[in-house]
């Protein structure tokens, strides 16, 4: 599925991506986990086409299709998706009609019809439903006075709604109490499936323990310095990041 | 800002300006050039009676002691008033009688802006869609009012100035010239001595307007200025709401477009007052040509409970300089002014408007959203005075402004000035940059980068677009998609 070979990428002329080579096969969920400024959120942002972050060497490919050659609604076409770890706030445009606009753009560009009203509504209605989600929020300006968790879970639903293939959740857990946590993790792992994957950034162990990941690597200074399975994570809880810190070193 | 930039330029690579064809048509020109000979030959061809043409000599007489007024954040070359026609008319022998009788060139002209002129047009339309009756102006000239005989029914007078001025004297002597005086101020008073046409309105006390009025104008002929004068009267109880469309052809010069509008609203009654102004704004690159649109709007709220409501969506013209103000001199009466005022390329705006509470309980809303792009400068001013009888007034006032590129400008200029201590005013002010992170998150979920900007701006501007009329929103929205295509996005 994802497939990222010796990525190198720079933020104002500097190198933050020093060669990453990662694999996430379809149907699984690989969490990136790593100390501050070792290129986490910079990975998401390459990933997904923001300007600013230049490739100078490297790959990224998804299904075997060069992710870097496209513009970054023609990446989330093709099914890449990324819950923001600050969601943007959209002045005068309510979620409802951000999230259809997304969708019907999407489908355009599949060369697929568009999606009608009363569809999109009944499918909104039931997704929200699932994120607890009072519907009438949905008719408010998205993200426009929401609250951290409320965010977060904006972002869950415009995912689920999308119905991307492959998922980035950038720190998703942070800014969660532990209610919000669950419902948010319920919210992703139903749309794990065989078809799709998972790449899951986070700082601290926590939302493993909701999100229970295949894999887990350990991002520090720009590379991938070790995977391992679940219990990765739990070893980083408890030691730090200090020794692959200084391996990186 | 790469992504911005992009948008910038895509928006200036897009044929911006659909109007920009010229109507080849054969027409009647008053010799170039202002002087009170100027004044008796349009007044002549108008066949206006003695009153109206000694009313324009005065006004004349008065332009010449005034001075331009130089206040507004606009620059401009100094404009030669001697340099330009004052009077182009379609060439017709007699008045026409019917369309058929019209110049085809200028049906097709309408034809071509998508307005229709005939009002079995209008009715084959959908079933049940709204109708709206319409007052083509030509240059100086209007070519055409439709459903004239079903307002008739209802006591409805929509008529051409020309033709209220033949036929209604009384009325126009009674409010011509009360709500903005002959010589107000230096464009007014050109007006007032050189006005060609315009659309007047009358609705009877307690009578509610059945349908949409709307006046399109249309500059056509080169080296000609337009100088058309509105005059909306609303009686006791009445209501009508009146829609203006303003286009012009891609001309190399300057035409200067100096219109006055006055509405006179008495007891009750109600003037929802919309205009989607899309002039030729001129070359984007160099600023080359484009109108001046230097407009005096106001409302007089005569009568108590009396409401006014100004929304205005600017997109074109090289430069703007106008402030449809309301007067609340009725107890008790209202005004409200939306305004989306969008400039890119070299455009240069300077709008706002003038709230005046003179009676008690008097209130007020002002909504404005600038968008600049572009070299553009957009600036808000405003005026929000309370006299001393006015008490308890109330105005809230929200200003916001959003920069699109890095060369804009955007300015907010608000005066505030209450002289009494019962009244209430708020000012809420802001300004963004339409920012690469909200675009990025757009984009991330799908949208190309000029919907993205479609969708941002929308938003922004979505408090004023309500404001409008049903059938004229979607004209309006996308109206601002192109210009934003062209300046904003």
């Amino acid at each position: 599925m994802l497939s990222v070979s010796n990525l190198h990428a720079t933020v104002d002329e500097k190198e933050i991506l020093k060669g990453l080579s990662l694999e996430v096969p379809a149907g699984e969920v690989h969490a990136i986990m790593g100390p501050n400024g070792a290129g986490k959120s910079t990975l998401s942002y390459v990933l997904t086409g923001r300007s600013g972050y230049e490739v100078t060497a490297g790959s990224a490919t998804l299904d075997g299709e060069d992710l870097l050659a496209l513009e970054p609604n023609e990446r989330a076409a093709k099914g890449v998706f990324l819950s923001f770890q600050y969601p943007l706030e959209i002045p005068g445009v309510p979620a409802l009609t951000f999230i259809r606009t997304a969708l019907n753009a999407q489908r355009k560009a599949r060369g697929e019809a568009e999606i009608t009203a009363p569809e999109f509504l009944k499918l909104a209605r039931q997704k929200a439903g699932e994120l607890k989600i009072d519907f009438e929020m949905l008719k408010r300006a998205l993200n426009v006075g929401f609250s951290g968790g409320e965010k977060k879970r904006m972002e869950i639903l415009q995912m689920a709604m999308l119905s991307p293939r492959f998922l980035i959740l950038d720190e998703t857990d942070s800014g969660l109490d532990i209610d919000a946590l669950r419902i948010v993790a319920d919210g992703v792992n139903a749309l794990r499936s065989p078809d799709r994957g998972m790449l899951v950034i986070t700082h601290y162990q926590r939302l493993l323990d909701y999100i229970k990941p295949d894999r887990v690597h350990v991002l520090s200074a720009g590379r991938i310095v070790a995977s391992g399975g679940p219990e990765l994570a739990l070893e980083l809880e408890r030691e730090g990041y200090d020794k692959y810190a200084r391996a990186a070193a | 800002m790469a992504a911005v930039k992009q948008t910038v330029e895509h928006v200036a690579s897009l044929e911006k300006y659909k109007h920009g064809f010229v109507t080849d048509i054969e027409q009647d020109f008053a010799p170039k050039g202002l002087n009170a000979d100027t004044v008796r030959f349009i007044s002549a061809k108008k066949n206006e009676p003695e009153w109206m043409l000694q009313w324009r000599l005065e006004a004349f007489e008065r332009w010449l002691a005034l001075d331009e007024p130089d206040w507004a954040k606009v620059s401009f070359p100094p404009i030669d008033y001697q340099d330009s026609y004052y009077y182009a008319a379609p060439k017709e022998k007699t008045g026409p009688k019917s369309l058929d009788e019209v110049d085809p060139d200028l049906l097709e002209t309408y034809k071509k802006l998508g307005i229709p002129l005939r009002e079995q047009e209008v009715l084959a339309g959908v079933v049940g869609a709204p109708k709206y009756a319409v007052d083509a102006v030509f240059d100086s000239v209007s070519v055409v009012t439709t459903f004239k005989k079903e307002l008739a029914q209802v006591g409805v007078i929509f008529c051409s100035m020309s033709e209220a001025i033949r036929e209604y004297p009384e009325l126009v002597k009674q409010y011509l010239g009360t709500v903005v005086p002959v010589s107000d101020n230096y464009f007014a008073c050109l007006n007032a001595a050189v006005f060609s046409d315009g659309s007047f309105v009358y609705v009877p006390p307690g009578v509610r307007c059945p349908m949409e009025l709307s006046t399109y104008f249309r500059i056509n002929a080169e080296n000609s200025g337009q100088f058309e004068r509105t005059l909306i009267i609303a009686d006791k109880g009445a209501y009508v709401s009146y829609l203006e469309g303003c286009t012009a052809p891609m001309r190399d010069e300057n035409q200067l477009h100096a219109a006055v509008v006055e509405l006179v609203v008495l007891d009750d009654a109600e003037i929802k007052y919309s205009t989607v102004q899309n002039w030729y704004p001129g070359d984007p690159e160099t600023g080359k040509g484009g109108i001046y649109n230097f407009v005096t709007k106001r409302a007089d709220c005569r009568g108590d409970r009396s409401k006014v409501s100004w929304t205005q969506v600017e997109t074109g013209s090289s430069i703007t300089w106008k402030y449809p103000s309301c007067v609340l001199r009725g107890e008790g009466s209202s005004g409200e002014f939306y305004s989306i005022a969008i400039t890119n390329g070299r455009q240069q705006a300077d709008t706002g408007t003038k709230m005046i509470h003179l009676g008690a309980n008097t209130r007020s809303r002002i909504i404005s959203k600038g968008i600049s792009a572009g070299r553009s400068s957009n600036t808000y001013r405003g005026l929000v005075s309370a006299h001393p009888k006015a008490k308890g007034a109330r105005n809230f006032t929200q200003c916001d402004s959003l920069l699109i590129g890095k060369h804009c400008a955007a300015h907010t200029v608000p005066y505030i000035e209450a002289r009494n201590g019962q009244s209430k005013f708020e000012h809420e002010a802001t300004t963004t940059r339409l920012s690469e992170d909200q675009l990025f998150y757009a984009m991330q979920r799908g949208l190309t980068q000029e919907e993205a900007v479609q969708l941002l701006v929308n938003g922004f501007v979505k408090d004023v677009l309500q404001e409008l009329p049903m059938e004229f929103a979607v004209e309006a929205q996308k109206l601002v998609a192109i210009s934003l295509e062209g300046s904003v996005g």
